[in-house]
C-alpha cells in the first residue's frame, strides 16, 4: 500500500550539518530540494504542529540558500533582479519579495534583509537555488561595485517558532533577542554562540530564524532542545505555513504564475531602475487577472491534495462537469481540524463564501472559499 | 510487532481468519511509515472485492495511499471507528484499528500470503 519515497536510495543528496543529529533523534529522512531532510521526528507531524502552536518548535532550515551581497553597487543590483524597493529597506530590516523573470513569472520567492549600509542577505528556497543562480549569474556580468558570496555551506540556519519562542531565545541572549522587532534582523550571542537573528518565519507564529557558523549548528540545536524547544520536520512546516496562508514556491507559485493572480501584488515592486521584470510586472499589475489564488475549507469528508481539480458546485458527474481550477496545496489541518487547501480558480468563482467541489480522485467533495489565513495567532 | 496468528501481504496489510471470514488491517510497519492517519475511506458493507484489489484509501497528514485487500470476497463488515477516529489505526493496528471483514470466496487465496517471519524478512 505504500510508495515510500524515504526508502528509495538516493546517494547524491546533500546533508546539512545537523543531519547526524536528526538521525540520532530518529527523524524520518526524505529527499527535499536536493537535500536529505527530516520530514518528522518520533512523535509525528500532528504533535509537532501542536508544539509550534502551543509552545515552541524548531526546524533545520540550513538547506535554504543564503547569499550575501556587499558593496556600493549591491542595492541597485538587487533592485534589478528582485521585486523589492531596496532603498526604503533600512539597516536591520527584511522584506518578502519575488524573483521574477522578464515575463513576470515567479522564479522564486525570497526574503531580503539589509544587514549593513551596503550589505544584504538574500534567503532563497533550497530547491530553487539552481534556477535562481541561472537567473542571477548572467546579470552579474556587467554589474560592478559589489561582491556576491553564497554562504549556505558556511552557515547553519535554525527557525524557532511558537508563542514561547521569543521568551526562550530572550533567556538565551540576555534579553537581546526581543529588542529585534518583527521583520527585523540583528546580532546577538545565543548561549555564547555568535548569531544573526531574523524575527521572521514560515509558520504564522512569532519567532526567529537564527544563522550561525556551520560548526556551531549542532551546539545551537542542542542548546535549544535543552531549553525545551521541540524538534520539528518539514511535514509540520508545510502544515503550519498552509494554516498561516503562506504560499510554497513549486506548489502555489511558479514561473507559470504571477504575483498579482497569487494575491501578493503588494510584494511585487516594479519601479526600481533597471528592474528586469519591471515592465512585465507593470503590465500585469494593470491587467485584470483571469484567475486567483484562493484558500478553501472542506465541508464534506476528504483531504485536498495538490493537483486535484476544482469543479463548479452543484455538479454530480466529474466527467461532464466544469473544471474551474486546480488545487496547489492541501492537507489535513490539526489546528482547524479539517481539510484545508489553496488553489487557483477562475476569477468569477474566487469570492469568499463561494462553494466549490474538489474532485478527490473521483469522489466529489464540497468545499467553501474562505479568507486566509486559516489560522491567526492570538 | 508482527503477530504469529496473522497472515500478511507484501502491500503491508494483514488478515486474521475466523472461519471463512478474514479481518483485514494494516501492519505496524504501514502505520509507522504513514505517520499520523487522519482519514480512512472504506467501501460499503456488501461490496465485492478481489484479492489484492484496491478497497479504499488511507491518508496521513502528508500523503494518500491505496488500501489493497489481501483476500477476495464479499465485504461483510466495515469498522466505523476507523473512519470516525482514524488515529485508531496508529494506536491499535491489529486490534480496534481493523478496517474490513471479508467472507472469502476461496480459502486457497491464503496460500498467496506470508506468515509473520516471511513478512518481517521483506522489511529488511
Amino acid at each position: 500500500m505504500l510508495s515510500d519515497e524515504s526508502q528509495s536510495e538516493i546517494t547524491n543528496l546533500k546533508k546539512t550539518v545537523l543531519h547526524a543529529t536528526h538521525v540520532e533523534s530518529n527523524a524520518k529522512m526524505v529527499p527535499f530540494g536536493g537535500w536529505d531532510m527530516p520530514v518528522q521526528y518520533a512523535d509525528g507531524i500532528i504533535a509537532e504542529v501542536r508544539a509550534v502552536r502551543n509552545s515552541a518548535g524548531m526546524f533545520d532550515v540550513s538547506h535554504m540558500g543564503r547569499l550575501e551581497f556587499e558593496g556600493s553597487g549591491a542595492e541597485s543590483f538587487l533592485g534589478t533582479i528582485l521585486s523589492a524597493n531596496m532603498p526604503i529597506i533600512k539597516v536591520g530590516r527584511g522584506k518578502y519579495n519575488f524573483i521574477c523573470n522578464a515575463t513576470g513569472g515567479i522564479i522564486d520567492d525570497a526574503m531580503v534583509y539589509r544587514v549593513g549600509d551596503e550589505k544584504f542577505l538574500l534567503v532563497i528556497n533550497a530547491g530553487n537555488v539552481g534556477d535562481d543562480m541561472d537567473w542571477i549569474n548572467p546579470h552579474l556580468r556587467g554589474s560592478s561595485g559589489f561582491t556576491m558570496n553564497v554562504t549556505t555551506n558556511d552557515t547553519a540556519m535554525i527557525a524557532v517558532q511558537g508563542p514561547e519562542a521569543v521568551r526562550i531565545i530572550d533567556s538565551l541572549t540576555g534579553d537581546e533577542a526581543s529588542k529585534i522587532r518583527r521583520f527585523r534582523i540583528g546580532e546577538a550571542e545565543v548561549n555564547g554562540i555568535p548569531a544573526t537573528l531574523a524575527r521572521t518565519g514560515y509558520t504564522g507564529e512569532d519567532g526567529f530564524e537564527i544563522v550561525v557558523a556551520a560548526d556551531q549548528g549542532v551546539k545551537l540545536w542542542s542548546t535549544l532542545r535543552d531549553a525545551g524547544v521541540i524538534e520539528c520536520g518539514l511535514g509540520a512546516r508545510d502544515v503550519l505555513r498552509l494554516e498561516a496562508g503562506l504560499p510554497l514556491h513549486g506548489n502555489d507559485l511558479s514561473t507559470d504564475t504571477n504575483p498579482f493572480e497569487a494575491g501578493f501584488g503588494r510584494f511585487a515592486y516594479f519601479e526600481a531602475p533597471g528592474c528586469i521584470s519591471g515592465l512585465a510586472l507593470k503590465q500585469l499589475a494593470e491587467q485584470e487577472q483571469k484567475r486567483a489564488l484562493v484558500g478553501f475549507k472542506m465541508i464534506g469528508r476528504g483531504i485536498p491534495r495538490a493537483g486535484l481539480n476544482i469543479l463548479e458546485s452543484g455538479v454530480s458527474d466529474p466527467n461532464d462537469s466544469n473544471v474551474i481550477g486546480n488545487v496547489t496545496s492541501g492537507t489535513h489541518s490539526p489546528t482547524v481540524d479539517g481539510g484545508i487547501g489553496m488553489g487557483y480558480v477562475e476569477q468569477k468563482y474566487s469570492a469568499t463564501g463561494t462553494h466549490i467541489v474538489i474532485d478527490v480522485r473521483g469522489r466529489l467533495v464540497e468545499a467553501e472559499i474562505v479568507e486566509m489565513p486559516f489560522y491567526k495567532r492570538g | 510487532m508482527y503477530p504469529d496468528d496473522l497472515k500478511y501481504s507484501k502491500e503491508h496489510e494483514w488478515v486474521r481468519m475466523n472461519g471463512n471470514v478474514a479481518e483485514v488491517g494494516v501492519t505496524v510497519f504501514a502505520q509507522e511509515s504513514l505517520g499520523d492517519v487522519v482519514y480512512v475511506d472504506l467501501p460499503e458493507s456488501g461490496t465485492e472485492v478481489g484479492q489484492f484489489a484496491k478497497f479504499g484509501e488511507i491518508e496521513s497528514v502528508k500523503a494518500v495511499s491505496d488500501l489493497f485487500s489481501p483476500v477476495g470476497g464479499k465485504i461483510v463488515e466495515v469498522n466505523p471507528e476507523a473512519t470516525d477516529r482514524p488515529e485508531v489505526v496508529n494506536e491499535e493496528p491489529y486490534g480496534s484499528g481493523w478496517l474490513i471483514k471479508v467472507e472469502l470466496s476461496d480459502m486457497a487465496q491464503l496460500d498467496g500470503l506470508m506468515d509473520a517471519a516471511s513478512y518481517e524478512a521483506t522489511l529488511e
